[in-house]
C-alpha cells in the first residue's frame, strides 16, 4: 500500500474496523445487547407487553424491536459488524501471518540474535555442526541453515508452526458460523415484511382463510413452526410466529397423527412423550411413517419434525347434568367435546358450556407429610439427608374436566370436575372444583357417593330439603324420636316440631351460613354457642328423617341406619350447604370419555445447521492450536570458540523459561568437547 | 554425536512406565466389564461414550501422574460401596458402611466436611507459613474427592436401584452438579497445584469450593434436593453424558481463575505478599486456567447446541441459558484476546477474572433463579 492510500477515509475505516479496539468493543455491545433479551420475555403476545408497561413505553419498546430483540435489525448489525471485523481483522493479519509461518529468520543478524530475552553465547571447544543438526532432528524441530560470510553457520529452527493455524481456524470459523446462522435466520422474511410482500396474519381465523401475503410457499429455504394435530387428523401448514401476528408455513408433505403416547413415572413426572406419524409426500405421494419422540426428531426431505408438546385435541364426553335448581328433575344426560363450545339452557336461560381440557391422569401426593424441614429432629433430619428416595403416597386420582359456564352477560364460572370417585377415610365422594376469577384457586367440594357409587343418593336427600312440602311429615318424625328418648317434654312437642321445620327451611336456603347469620344476627353472644349446638343437633337428628322421607317417597326402603350410612349423611349435610357457592345451576357430572390427544408439532428447516457445526469444529481445532500449541523458534549461531543460543516464543512465560535452561545446558554438553 | 542421541526425544509410548501400562490395563478391563454388562441396554453413542470415556481416562492418566491413583481409588471405594447393596436401596440405611461412609449421600456428607477442613487447614497453613500443614490442605482436597468421586458414582447405581426406568447419569439437577462443580473444580486446582509447586493459593481456591459445599448442605438439608429424580423426556438422551460434565470443567476453571485473581490483587496490594506465590506464578495460573476453561466452555456450548437442534427444534433458540452461555464466552474470548494480543498483566486482568466469576455464576445459577426458559429443569 503505498503512503497516500493510507491516509484515505476509506484506509482509516479499515483501520478502525480491523483493529483489536473495535472488535473488543462489539464483543462487549453484543454481550450487553443480549442481555436485555434474557430479561425481557421474548415473543409474549403484544397485548400482555402492553399491560405490562402502558401503551407509550409498549410503543417505544415495539420500535426498539425489544419483543423480538434477537431478531430485530441493530441486533442483526452488530453481528454483521462483529462478522465484518473478523473478516477486516483476518485479512489484515492472514498475509502477515502466512509469511512469519513459512520464515525461518535464518538470516537473523548477530545484534538481533543478542537482543532476544532468551539468548546466550556458550564458550565451545569444538564446533561440530553435525552434532547440533542431530541433536535438533532428534527432538523433532525443523530448521534452515545459513552460512554467513564471516564463516559462522546459523541453524534457525522452529517448532508447533500449527498455533498460527489456530488463529486462521478460530477467526474463520466465527465467520462460517454467523454465515451459517444468518442462512437459518430470518432476514429474507424480514426484508419481505418491510416491503410488505409479506403480512402477519393478526386475526384468529382458520387456516383455509388466510390470504396469500400471510402464506410462504415450501421455497422457503428456513423455517421454525408449530403445528398442533389431533389423534386421526392431519396438517401441511405450519404456524410461524411473526411480531404481533403469525405467517403460514406450507409443507411439502402431510403429517398425520396416528396416535399420541403420554406416560409417567410412578411419582408423576412424565417419562414419554411421542407421536406416531405418518407423513405423505404432496408431490411423489411416498409415504414415511415414524414415531417422533423428544430427543428422538424425524427428518423428512430436509425438515426436521419434533415433538414439541401435547394436549387435549377434542375429546368426546359424556356427562350427567343434574339440575340444582329444580332437585326433583331426574338427570339428563348430555354430550360434549372437550375444548370445544357449546350452548346449554337451564331453567329457562342460556348459556354457553366451554370445555377446557380433559385430563386422563392426576396424580397427587396422597401423604399430606410436608417436605418441611421445619420441626424435625436432628436424627430424622440426619435419615433424611442420607436417603436418596423419600416415600410419598402418589396416587392416580383419575381423569378430570375443566369447563365455563358463560351466562348471557358473559360472566363466567369455571369448573374443575374429577371423574372417578376419589376414596377418603374409607368413603367415596365426587370432588368437584368451582372458582370466578382465573387467579384464584378452585375451592373444592366434596358431594359423598352412596352404596352404588352414585350421586344419586345425595340428590335426592338434597331434593327433600329443598322441597317444604315434606317438612310437615319430617318434623312430626323427629318430634316422635325425640320425644321417645325423652329428649324433649310432650308439652314442647309443638314448639319442637316447628324448630325442626324452621331449621329444615333455613338450612334448604342458605346451608350452614344461613343458620350462622341467623345465630350472630339475633342471638346475644353468650348463648350462641349453646344454641348453635342444639341446631347442629336436630339437624342432625332430622336428616335421618329426611332421607327416610326422601326414600319412601321414591318407592325405595329405608336405608339401614349404620355409621357409615349416618356418615354419609353428615357428609351430605357439608355437600348440601356447601352447593350454595357452587355458583351454577348444574352439576354437571363426567361420566365417559373417548380420550382423543393432540400433538404440538415443531417441524424446521434450517440449511445452515451443517455449516455452524463446521464452523463449530473449527472453533474447537483453532482454540487447541493457538492455547496448547507452543510456537517457539530457537536459534544457533556456530561461531569458532563459541555457540549462541537465542530462543523465543510467541507466548513468554515460565514454560519458555524453562524450556530454555534446559536446551542451553544441553548445547553446552554437546559443544563443550567429549 | 552419540551424545546427541541421548537428547532425541523418545515416541509417548517409550517414555510410559510400567505403572502406566497397567494402570492402562485396569481402565481397559474396567471399560471391558462395563461394556459386558450393560452393552444390551446402550444403545450405539452411549457405547461410544464408553469406549471414549475409557480412551480419555488412560489419556488423562498417562498425561496427570496422580489421576493414576486417584481415580482408581475413588472407583474402589464406589465399587465396595455398590458391592455392600445386594441389591436392595434400604441397606443404605442398616448396613453399618453404607450408613456411615459409603451410600452415595454419606459419602457426599465426608467430602463436604472434608473440603471445610481441607479450608481451614490450608489457611493455617497459609497464616503460619507452615509447609506441612499446607501439604495436609492437599491430602484432606484429594481425600474430599475420592470421596465426591465415590458419591457419584455410588449415587449413579442407587438411582437404578430406585428403578431401572429411573436410573441415570447423575448430572441432571442442581444438586447433582453442585457436586460435580466442587469436584471438578478441586481436581484441577490439585493439578496446578503440583504443577506450579505451590499450596498457597489453595486457601483461596477452596474458599469458592467451600462456598459450593453450602450451599450443597442448606440444598440437601432444608430443600431435600438430594433425592433422585427420574429425568424427563428433554433429558432423556446421551448428550447429557458429555454435556454437561463439559460446562463444569468450564465452570470450574473460570471459579478457579476468579480466586487465583483475588489472591492476585493481594499480592499486588501487598496483603499476604510474603506468604502468596508471586504475582507472576499467580498470573500465570489463571491464565492457564482461563484458557482451559474457555475451550471445554466452547465445546460444552457447541454440544448443547447439537443436543439443542436433537430436543428443542434448533441449535440456537436464544433461550436464557444459551444467551447466557453466549455472554460468558464472549467474555473470557475479550480478556484472552486483551491478554493474548495487547500483553495486559496484572491488576485490570485479575480484577477481570473476579468479576467474570459474577458472570459466570449468573449464568450458572442466576438464569434458573431469575430467568424462565428452557433450562427450567436445572432450577432452585
Amino acid at each position: 500500500m503505498t503512503k497516500n492510500s493510507r491516509n484515505t477515509a476509506v484506509y482509516k475505516l479499515y483501520e478502525l474496523f480491523s483493529s483489536m479496539r473495535f472488535a473488543i468493543g462489539l464483543l462487549t455491545i453484543l454481550a450487553i445487547a443480549s442481555i436485555i433479551g434474557t430479561v425481557l420475555k421474548q415473543n409474549e403476545p403484544y397485548p400482555n407487553y402492553a399491560f405490562e408497561f402502558g401503551q407509550y413505553w409498549f410503543a417505544v419498546f415495539e420500535q426498539l424491536g425489544l419483543y423480538d430483540v434477537y431478531h430485530s435489525g441493530w441486533f442483526l448489525t452488530i453481528l454483521a459488524f462483529l462478522v465484518l471485523s473478523t473478516s477486516l481483522c483476518i485479512l489484515r493479519n492472514g498475509p502477515g501471518f502466512i509469511k512469519d509461518m513459512k520464515a525461518y529468520r535464518e538470516k537473523a543478524s548477530d545484534n538481533s540474535l543478542a537482543a532476544i530475552k532468551h539468548s546466550v553465547e556458550l564458550p565451545a571447544d569444538k564446533v561440530d555442526p553435525d552434532t547440533l543438526r542431530a541433536y535438533l532432528r532428534g527432538q523433532g524441530w525443523r530448521w534452515r541453515e545459513y552460512q554467513r560470510e564471516d564463516g559462522s553457520l546459523v541453524l534457525a529452527a522452529k517448532k508447533g508452526a500449527a498455533s498460527k493455524l489456530g488463529y486462521f481456524f478460530a477467526h474463520i470459523a466465527l465467520v462460517v458460523i454467523c454465515i451459517g446462522g444468518l442462512m437459518d435466520g430470518n432476514l429474507p422474511l424480514k426484508l419481505a415484511e418491510m416491503v410488505g410482500s409479506v403480512v402477519p396474519e393478526t386475526r384468529d381465523i382458520p387456516q383455509s382463510q388466510i390470504p396469500p401475503q400471510s402464506r410462504l410457499s415450501t421455497a422457503n429455504l428456513s423455517f421454525r413452526g408449530n403445528v398442533t394435530i389431533a389423534e386421526g387428523k392431519s396438517g401441511d401448514v405450519v404456524f410461524l410466529n411473526a411480531g404481533n401476528g403469525y405467517l403460514v408455513q406450507e409443507l411439502p408433505f402431510t403429517v398425520s397423527l396416528k396416535k399420541f403416547y403420554v406416560d409417567y413415572y410412578s411419582n408423576g413426572m412424565p417419562k414419554l412423550f411421542a407421536s406416531d406419524i405418518v407423513v405423505t409426500d404432496k408431490a411423489s405421494g411416498k409415504v414415511t411413517e415414524a414415531q417422533v419422540k423428544v430427543n428422538h426428531p424425524l427428518i423428512v426431505d430436509g425438515v426436521a419434525i419434533y415433538q414439541a408438546s401435547f394436549g387435549d385435541g377434542g375429546s368426546p364426553l359424556s356427562l350427567k347434568a343434574w339440575n340444582l335448581e329444580a332437585p326433583q328433575m331426574q338427570p339428563v344426560d348430555i354430550k360434549g367435546i372437550s375444548m370445544g363450545s357449546q350452548p346449554l339452557r337451564a331453567n329457562g336461560k342460556d348459556y354457553n358450556l366451554e370445555f377446557g381440557e380433559l385430563r386422563v391422569f392426576n396424580i397427587e401426593n396422597m401423604s399430606g407429610k410436608s417436605d418441611d424441614a421445619a420441626g424435625k429432629s436432628l436424627s430424622q433430619r440426619m435419615q433424611d439427608a442420607r436417603e436418596v428416595k423419600h416415600e410419598k403416597q402418589l396416587k392416580n386420582i383419575g381423569p378430570s374436566i375443566s369447563f365455563k359456564l358463560r351466562d348471557k352477560q358473559g360472566q363466567a364460572v369455571e369448573f374443575h370436575h374429577y371423574m372417578a370417585p376419589i376414596q377418603q377415610d374409607g368413603a367415596s365422594y365426587m370432588v368437584a372444583g368451582v372458582r370466578s376469577k382465573v387467579s384464584d384457586p378452585f375451592q373444592y367440594l366434596r358431594l359423598p357417593l352412596d352404596d352404588k357409587l352414585s350421586l344419586e343418593r345425595f340428590m335426592r336427600l338434597r331434593s327433600a330439603f329443598m322441597n317444604p312440602a315434606l317438612y310437615d311429615e319430617i318434623a312430626q318424625r323427629t318430634t316422635a324420636k325425640a320425644m321417645q328418648g325423652s329428649a324433649i317434654s310432650p308439652a314442647m312437642q309443638q314448639q319442637f316440631a316447628g324448630s325442626v321445620k324452621w331449621i329444615l327451611a333455613r338450612f334448604a336456603q342458605g346451608g350452614f351460613v344461613a343458620l350462622e347469620q341467623f345465630l350472630d344476627e339475633k342471638v346475644p353472644q353468650d348463648k350462641r354457642q349453646a344454641v348453635a349446638q342444639t341446631y347442629v343437633k336436630i339437624l342432625q337428628g332430622a336428616v335421618v328423617d329426611v332421607m327416610d322421607v326422601a326414600d319412601a317417597k321414591a318407592g325405595l326402603p329405608p336405608v339401614a341406619m349404620d355409621s357409615q350410612h349416618y356418615r354419609f349423611l353428615l357428609d351430605s349435610l357439608v355437600g348440601i350447604s356447601a352447593l350454595h357457592d357452587y355458583q351454577a345451576p348444574v352439576l354437571l357430572q363426567l361420566q365417559g370419555f373417548d380420550q382423543v390427544q393432540a400433538s404440538g408439532l415443531q417441524l424446521t428447516r434450517s440449511p445452515g445447521k451443517n455449516l455452524v457445526y463446521l464452523g463449530s469444529l473449527m472453533l474447537v481445532i483453532g482454540i487447541i492450536l493457538m492455547f496448547y500449541v507452543r510456537e517457539v523458534r530457537l536459534w544457533l549461531r556456530c561461531g569458532t570458540a563459541s555457540v549462541r543460543l537465542a530462543m523465543s516464543s510467541n507466548r513468554h512465560n515460565r514454560d519458555l523459561d524453562e524450556d530454555f535452561r534446559r536446551r542451553s545446558e544441553a548445547i553446552q554438553q554437546l559443544v563443550r568437547g567429549k | 554425536m552419540e551424545l546427541a542421541q541421548s537428547f532425541v526425544e523418545q515416541p509417548l509410548y517409550k517414555r510410559l512406565k510400567p505403572s502406566d501400562w497397567l494402570y492402562a490395563v485396569l481402565v481397559l478391563v474396567a471399560a471391558g466389564q462395563a461394556w459386558r454388562l450393560y452393552n444390551p441396554f446402550m444403545d450405539g453413542y452411549e457405547q461410544a461414550i464408553l469406549a471414549g470415556s475409557a480412551i480419555g481416562l488412560v489419556a488423562l492418566g498417562w498425561f496427570w501422574k496422580a489421576w493414576r491413583w486417584f481415580f482408581p481409588l475413588s472407583a474402589s471405594v464406589a465399587l465396595l460401596g455398590i458391592s455392600l447393596y445386594h441389591g436392595q436401596l434400604a441397606r443404605a440405611q442398616t448396613a453399618f458402611w453404607l450408613k456411615f461412609l459409603l451410600s452415595s449421600q454419606s459419602a457426599i456428607m465426608w467430602m463436604c466436611t472434608l473440603f471445610f477442613l481441607a479450608t481451614l487447614v490450608y489457611w493455617a497453613g497459609l497464616l503460619t507459613r507452615s509447609a506441612m500443614l499446607s501439604r495436609m490442605g492437599s491430602g484432606l482436597t484429594w481425600a474430599a474427592a475420592v470421596m465426591g468421586g465415590a458419591g457419584l458414582f455410588v449415587r449413579w447405581y442407587e438411582s437404578y436401584l430406585i428403578g431401572s426406568d429411573v436410573g441415570h447419569i447423575p448430572v441432571s439437577n442442581l444438586y447433582e452438579v453442585f457436586i460435580l462443580f466442587t469436584l471438578i473444580t478441586a481436581l484441577m486446582y490439585l493439578y496446578y497445584e503440583a504443577r506450579f509447586a505451590t499450596r498457597q493459593a489453595g486457601a483461596f481456591v477452596l474458599l469458592v469450593i467451600s462456598a459450593a459445599v453450602g450451599f450443597i448442605l442448606w440444598y440437601s438439608f432444608d430443600r431435600q434436593a438430594h433425592e433422585i429424580q427420574p429425568l424427563i423426556p428433554a433429558l432423556q438422551s446421551w448428550w447429557m453424558k458429555i454435556h454437561v460434565p463439559a460446562n463444569f470443567v468450564g465452570y470450574g476453571a473460570f471459579a478457579m481463575s476468579a480466586m487465583l485473581g483475588v489472591a492476585e490483587l493481594l499480592v499486588l496490594k501487598g496483603v499476604l505478599k510474603d506468604r502468596l506465590p508471586s504475582a507472576e506464578v499467580l498470573d500465570e495460573m489463571m491464565y492457564k486456567a482461563i484458557s482451559i476453561g474457555f475451550l471445554f466452555f466452547t465445546i460444552a456450548t457447541i454440544l448443547g447446541a447439537m443436543w439443542a437442534a436433537d430436543a428443542w427444534g434448533g441449535y440456537w433458540s436464544w433461550d436464557p441459558k444459551e444467551t447466557w452461555a453466549l455472554i460468558v464466552w464472549l467474555n473470557y474470548a475479550a480478556w484472552l484476546h486483551i491478554r493474548l494480543v495487547k500483553g495486559w498483566r496484572g491488576e485490570p486482568l485479575a480484577w477481570w477474572a473476579v468479576i467474570g466469576l459474577l458472570v459466570t455464576t449468573f449464568a450458572f445459577l442466576g438464569v434458573n433463579m431469575y430467568l424462565t426458559g428452557l433450562h427450567s429443569y436445572g432450577g432452585l
